[in-house]
């Protein structure tokens, strides 16, 4: 009997169709197409020891000193935008709040939530890019999860990441630790991810040039905590801006702040699109900027460390910390006048990181 | 930003501030009602108070179309998406509006009821085109200026013979506005309002001209300049009405003539006279009802006209018996004067319209502050 050519090996598994296939529920099943997801998708971007153990935990060896842990769900809509997606911003957002610690990131953790008939192509796409950030950031994604969900009862991609990393001695960050006399500094230009995310709605035709400034902050900050270790606050301005940032922390802290308009980053370009859309930069969504809050005199060595790293090359002084039982920010105007700045009431626009 | 940053230069600022400082006189104080809650918003964004004399005081009148609306109407727009099953188009600032019994679009909304929000009436009639087995229904709200847009709608509407478009109309007139607020009592008789002039809307303006107010200049003595919405615009008009009130003149100026012409935008006026008629009577929050104040659509456009295919009856609500929106859209109350100014009402759980409002009084004061609230409190006080 001459032998078949056509006929199939054993054990030979149709390789995933990340060209054209779509998720399944079966993917999320515990089955074998879940698994198959994981060793042809997963495994291959994200690959470290940790994960090639392929359990369902992993096991990690402490680490000397203070440990930091911070969780982020990330459900932006669109899941791609100009300077980003939503892989790499479930990388950054959380690396980010890891970071604001003073902390040095080690591990991720990343949950996915998908929904059926999402296209395996633009999955990989996100898991390739989420593999990048990470390894430009020099931390692994040690363990994970996924789940779908029927179609119609998703939007496409949710990534919850957490992460884990260790504060150096000696290194006391904290929002309650604002002191009346502090310096207020930011890293650069304000609302770009806002606005980047806001042009690609399609209720709003508008069109704009401005990228996200979706990055991770973990060397900049290095930088700033090398330079002073006496740093007392640090934020990302997320969702509600530099407004809910200095308010959070003015509350925390029992303090007021005044902040000089004139001296606050925003490009023109989101500056005019804000002016259109009749939003205020100062609430509008950033992903790769930090506050910094600093006793005076170290005030001009924080600035020197942050202008010396790419993401902090436009950063400024705009204010100080001032005695304020209220917990007021105010503004004084580029006009003479004084004005606050109160948090932001209700939702600016959902769903942007 | 060119056509914008020139309009808020710090430096001309303080050089206007210092010329107003200057002409004021000693012996007298200047009331000045801003119409607009675009100049309410303009004066606590940037400011102004700090830079002017203490004889200017701004009163605040009632131009914020979000905050006019009564309650009746609000729930006859939630009547609408829930009980009529139609998807309601209509402005953001309208969604968080409180309605009768602790309700909103936004809330009616969470509850199911199909309400979209929208930028524009193109946006509502681009709804009815994708949704042809659904009635949508375009929530019509503002002054002259959000008019010619709506009449745009509804002209297209009948050109395409768009079966599921209607319109809820509540569009409202400035001038009656305007009238009402120098007849009534607290102005005309106790004189509990000091008005000595206007700050003239700016927008609505564009499209009705200067012409209108030259009646209350004449009739009630008092100056109207119109001013654009950027602070600089403001300053400047708040020079002119010095200047006059100085001078004992009462006349109608345009500040804002990089816009307003005396006869307005003739083609809009057209549009809007061509679908919509006045209306005999309609009721204001906190001016209530005042005669010839809101168009109606016409008879030509009836099969359009929402208030007609589903047979809305309007039921006067009264507000908040704690809320004081009615007096401080008359001016006759400040936001501080309100008991529940800043406490149990704020913009996140706002009891009257004029703390949900961008453009509202009591909005603008609460976010933007003056120097802090207590100091605010205190000057009220």
């Amino acid at each position: 009997m001459s032998e078949n050519p056509k006929r199939t090996r054993r054990g030979y598994i149709r390789p995933l169709d990340l060209k054209h296939g779509k998720v399944e529920l079966s993917h999320g099943g515990g089955g074998r197409a879940m698994s198959q997801l994981i060793d042809e998708l997963f495994q291959p971007a994200f690959d470290n020891p940790y994960l090639r153990q392929a359990n369902d935990q992993a096991l990690l060896t402490r680490p000397e000193g203070r440990i930091v842990m911070a969780t982020d769900s990330h459900v932006v809509s669109p899941l791609f935008f100009p300077g980003g997606d939503i892989g790499s911003l479930a990388v950054h957002g959380t690396l980010n709040d890891v970071a604001t610690s003073g902390a040095r990131p080690l591990w991720l953790s990343a949950g996915f939530i998908l929904e059926e008939g999402f296209p395996l192509a633009d999955l990989k796409r996100i898991v390739d890019s989420m593999a990048a950030a990470a390894r430009t950031a020099g931390v692994q994604v040690v363990t994970g999860d996924t789940k779908v969900v029927e179609r119609g009862k998703g939007d496409g991609v949710f990534i919850n990441t957490t992460g884990v990393g260790v504060v150096p001695e000696g290194i006391e960050i904290s929002g309650d630790r604002a002191r009346p006399g502090d310096r207020i500094l930011v890293s650069g230009f304000l609302g770009d991810h806002g606005v980047a995310i806001m042009s690609l709605r399609e209720n709003l035709s508008f069109s704009t040039t401005i990228e996200s400034d979706s990055a991770a902050l973990h060397e900049l900050i290095a930088g700033m905590v090398a330079a002073a270790p006496e740093i007392h606050c640090l934020r990302d301005p997320t969702r509600g801006g530099l407004a809910a940032t200095l308010n959070e922390i003015a509350r925390q802290s029992g303090v007021g702040m005044v902040v000089r308009e004139d001296a606050i980053p925003v490009r023109e370009e989101v500056d005019a699109a804000c002016e259109l859309l009749g939003l205020d930069p100062l609430y509008v969504a950033n992903e790769g900027k930090v506050v910094a809050i600093c006793p005076p005199d170290s005030a001009e060595a924080v600035l020197a460390a942050m202008r010396a790293h790419p993401l902090g090359r436009d950063a400024v002084i705009i204010g100080e910390v001032i005695a304020d039982e209220h917990g007021f920010v105010q503004m004084e105007t580029s006009f003479g006048g004084r004005r606050n700045v109160d948090w932001i009431s209700g939702e600016q626009l959902p769903r942007i990181c | 930003m060119k056509y914008v940053d020139e309009f808020r230069d710090g430096k001309v600022a303080r050089s206007l501030a210092r010329t107003i400082a200057d002409e004021v006189r000693p012996d007298r104080r200047y009331h000045l009602m801003e119409f607009c809650g675009g100049h309410t918003h303009a004066i606590s964004r940037y400011g102004l108070r700090d830079l002017l004399p203490s004889a200017i005081r701004f009163i605040h009148g009632p131009g914020c179309p979000v905050c006019v609306l009564p309650i009746g109407r609000i729930d006859s727009a939630i009547e609408l998406a829930r009980d009529h099953g139609v998807i309601l188009c209509s402005y953001g600032d309208t969604m968080r509006v409180p309605a009768s019994g602790r309700t909103s679009l936004l809330r009616a909304k969470a509850e199911g009821a199909d309400i979209r929000m929208v930028y524009s009436s193109a946006d509502a009639l681009k709804i009815a085109r994708e949704n042809p087995d659904r009635e949508v229904v375009f929530f019509a709200i503002g002054f002259e200026t959000t008019t010619p847009p709506t009449a745009v709608a509804l002209r297209q509407a009948r050109e395409e013979g768009l079966k599921n478009f209607s319109v809820f109309a509540n569009h409202v007139l400035t001038p009656s506005a305007i009238q009402n607020i120098l007849e009534s009592p607290e102005v005309r008789d106790l004189g509990t309002v000091p008005l000595d002039g206007f700050i003239g809307p700016s927008h609505v303006s564009t499209i009705i001209g200067s012409q209108p107010y030259e009646f209350f200049a004449e009739e009630f003595q008092k100056p109207v300049v119109i001013a654009g919405f950027e602070p600089l615009d403001v300053l400047q008009s708040v020079l002119m009405l010095v200047r006059q009130l100085n001078e004992g003149r009462a006349e109608v100026e345009n500040q804002f003539s990089r816009a307003v012409t005396r006869e307005g935008n003739l083609k809009a006026q057209g549009l809007v006279a061509e679908v919509f008629e006045l209306r005999d009577r309609f009721e204001w929050r906190g001016l209530g009802e005042v005669p010839y104040s809101a168009l109606r659509i016409r008879e030509a456009y009836r099969d359009f006209d929402a208030e007609v295919r589903f047979d809305l009856p309007y039921r006067s609500v009264p507000d908040h018996k704690a809320c004081e929106c009615g007096a401080i859209l008359r001016g006759v109350k400040q936001p501080q004067d309100c008991k529940v100014f800043g406490t149990v009402c704020t913009p996140d759980n706002p009891l009257g319209s004029c703390m949900v409002s961008a453009e509202g009084a009591c909005a603008a004061y609460y976010t933007y502050g003056q120097f802090t609230k207590d100091s605010a409190v205190a000057e009220a006080s």
